[in-house]
């Protein structure tokens, strides 16, 4: 099984989702994160004082999934979160060790 | 006592000699001076007033603060608002307002003892003495709540409610006297119609010096410091903006012309000092910030506040102009230079605000407007011939910047041998809502 991890745009969000549904996925977790890459940040001035700030707002989703299908996930993802600028996110793929339903007690791949 | 005495004795032969000169219609009411118009008006002012620090400062200073210190700032606008209020009731508007003392007032209207129905202040002959009271209480709290905006992130709240408390007594109430209580600025013939030394010099220079004894915010000049909703900010300055109407146009203590005069000079003074300050930052920052917007507004108005009743439309504007461009030279370049930490420019903003329109003041006032029964003549400034005008204004400026820089400094130190003025860094960093109040936005 494997941990498919995403930091993308967020108005992306809707149209990566709407991907993941397309090739199976029907469930994974969002949260409202802060990051940075190659994309700079802005300056914002209140009255003279001037902040530089670096951190942009993110999307990251995660999406467990059976490791025969991490291929087709990560190719939904790509197509779906690509705009072409800079800013568009990342993509990691890490292992995981077990899973777990916790309404029924299904483990690994029943539990995906 | 005799002269109390003397004073009831001429104020029963007044209103005996008047009863009987009236139609007989009159004969079965007592006399009163109280005009229902006058009364009317400034009881809707009182109101308008009273919106301003709540929840106008309020949120206008509360919008601009950190997260972490916004319930801690409003806490302060609204303690100083019951604590004033009390105070001002025991024994501010007697010291004020009371007896012709060249310095101080008297302790005749202690806890407001002794104001009847039919009592009328001096100062306000057509509307009942209470309603002065209250009116006048309203400009007290503002003033004090004003000063907050400076120390702003850091202040202890203990610390800040001895501060206001003393302060209000020490500093305020003589300054009050000597501009509006028949004190020796009074009587020096200096133009203060709504408070351009009284309020907004008063609290602005208070707020520099306290800038200063407090320093300056943890983190000050490196850290991310971005208002926390500035949206909050905008509607405080909306509340802020007509109060004022109610703060200059009430100042004319009657329903009148004189009012019509003072609110039009407001509101024009506002209006072109949002647009030039807006205007300035478009130049010179390439954008227009919404807080560039509504600082400039309050900077005009903050500045207009001496001369509304004073000034024809046409100098209102002029007023509003030189306000925005000045004052956005404060706040941005003479700060930095400076380096001081006011944290919401109280001082760039009231301070300057409020000397710089009690100077134009002596420089445009229009004899008419000011032209009463008791004073034909009225009080004309530079451009009617009278430049004596400006230097009795430059005279009170220096006093009331002496008396309140010196006793804010005074005061803060007095204070800080009880208890310290600042939050611990810790506490600093974790923020004042937290750990002042016990409380936190979620």
């Amino acid at each position: 099984m494997k941990l498919v991890i995403a930091i993308i745009k967020p108005f992306k969000l809707e149209d990566v989702r709407d991907a993941l549904v397309a090739v199976g996925v029907h469930g994974m977790t969002a949260s409202e994160v802060k990051g940075y890459g190659r994309q700079k940040g802005h300056t914002e001035i209140y009255r003279g004082a001037e902040y530089a700030v670096h951190f942009l707002p993110k999307i990251r989703i995660e999406v467990a999934v059976p490791t025969d299908r991490v291929g087709a996930v990560v190719e939904a993802i790509i197509g779906s979160a690509k705009t072409g600028q800079i800013g568009d996110g990342k993509i990691f793929v890490t292992t995981i060790d077990q899973a777990v339903r916790i309404r029924t007690g299904e483990t690994d791949a029943d539990a995906l | 006592m005799t002269r109390n005495s003397t004073r009831v004795a001429c104020g029963l032969a007044t209103a005996l000699s008047l009863s009987l000169a009236a139609a007989p219609a009159l004969a079965q009411e007592a006399t009163s001076t109280i005009d229902a118009g006058d009364t009317a008006w400034m009881i809707s002012a009182t109101a308008l007033v009273l919106m301003m620090t709540i929840p106008g400062l309020a949120l206008f200073y509360c919008g601009m603060v950190r997260k972490k210190n916004v319930l801690a700032t409003m806490a302060q606008s609204f303690a100083c608002t019951a604590l004033c209020s009390l105070l001002w009731f025991a024994v501010g508007y007697s010291l004020s307002f009371v007896g012709d003392g060249r310095w101080i007032g008297t302790v005749e209207r202690l806890f407001l003892l002794g104001t009847t129905m039919e009592s009328t202040s001096a100062f306000a002959p057509t509307i009942p003495e209470l309603l002065y009271v209250v009116y006048q209480m309203t400009f007290a709290i503002i003033t004090v709540a004003l000063i907050a905006g400076a120390v702003a992130d850091r202040m202890r709240f203990s610390a800040f409610l001895w501060f206001a408390a003393a302060w209000l007594i020490l500093v305020y109430v003589p300054i009050a006297h000597w501009v509006w209580g028949g004190g020796f600025l009074a009587s020096a013939g200096v133009l203060d119609f709504a408070g351009g030394t009284v309020v907004h010099l008063n609290a602005g220079i208070a707020g520099l010096v306290a800038a200063y004894v407090l320093g300056k915010r943890h983190g000050y000049g490196t850290d991310n410091f971005a208002p926390y909703d500035l949206s909050l900010a905008v509607i405080g300055t909306g509340l802020l903006w007509v109060g004022w109407l109610g703060f200059n146009g009430g100042s004319a203590l009657g329903a009148n012309s004189r009012a019509a005069f003072a609110i039009t000079a407001t509101h024009l003074a506002a209006s072109t000092g949002a647009l030039t300050w807006m205007f300035l930052e478009w130049w010179t920052r390439r954008k227009p910030s919404v807080l560039g917007l509504i600082t400039g507004a309050i900077a005009g108005l903050g500045t207009i506040t001496p001369a509304s009743g004073f000034v024809l439309p046409w100098q209102g504007v002029v007023i509003g102009l030189i306000a925005g461009a000045v004052c956005f030279w404060a706040c941005t370049w003479l700060k930095l230079r400076i380096g001081y930490d006011d944290s919401l420019d109280v001082f760039g903003v009231h301070g300057v605000g409020g000397a710089m329109g009690t100077l134009l003041t002596g420089v445009f006032a229009v004899a008419a407007l000011s032209a009463s029964p008791d004073a034909p003549q009225g009080s004309p400034g530079l451009l009617e011939g009278n430049a004596r005008q400006v230097l009795i204004q430059l005279y009170a400026v220096i006093a009331v910047l002496v008396w309140s820089g010196v006793l804010t400094y005074v005061l803060l130190k007095a204070i800080s041998f009880l208890l310290p003025l600042r939050v611990n860094q810790q506490h600093e960093i974790e923020g004042l809502d937290l750990t002042q109040h016990g409380e936190a936005l979620q």
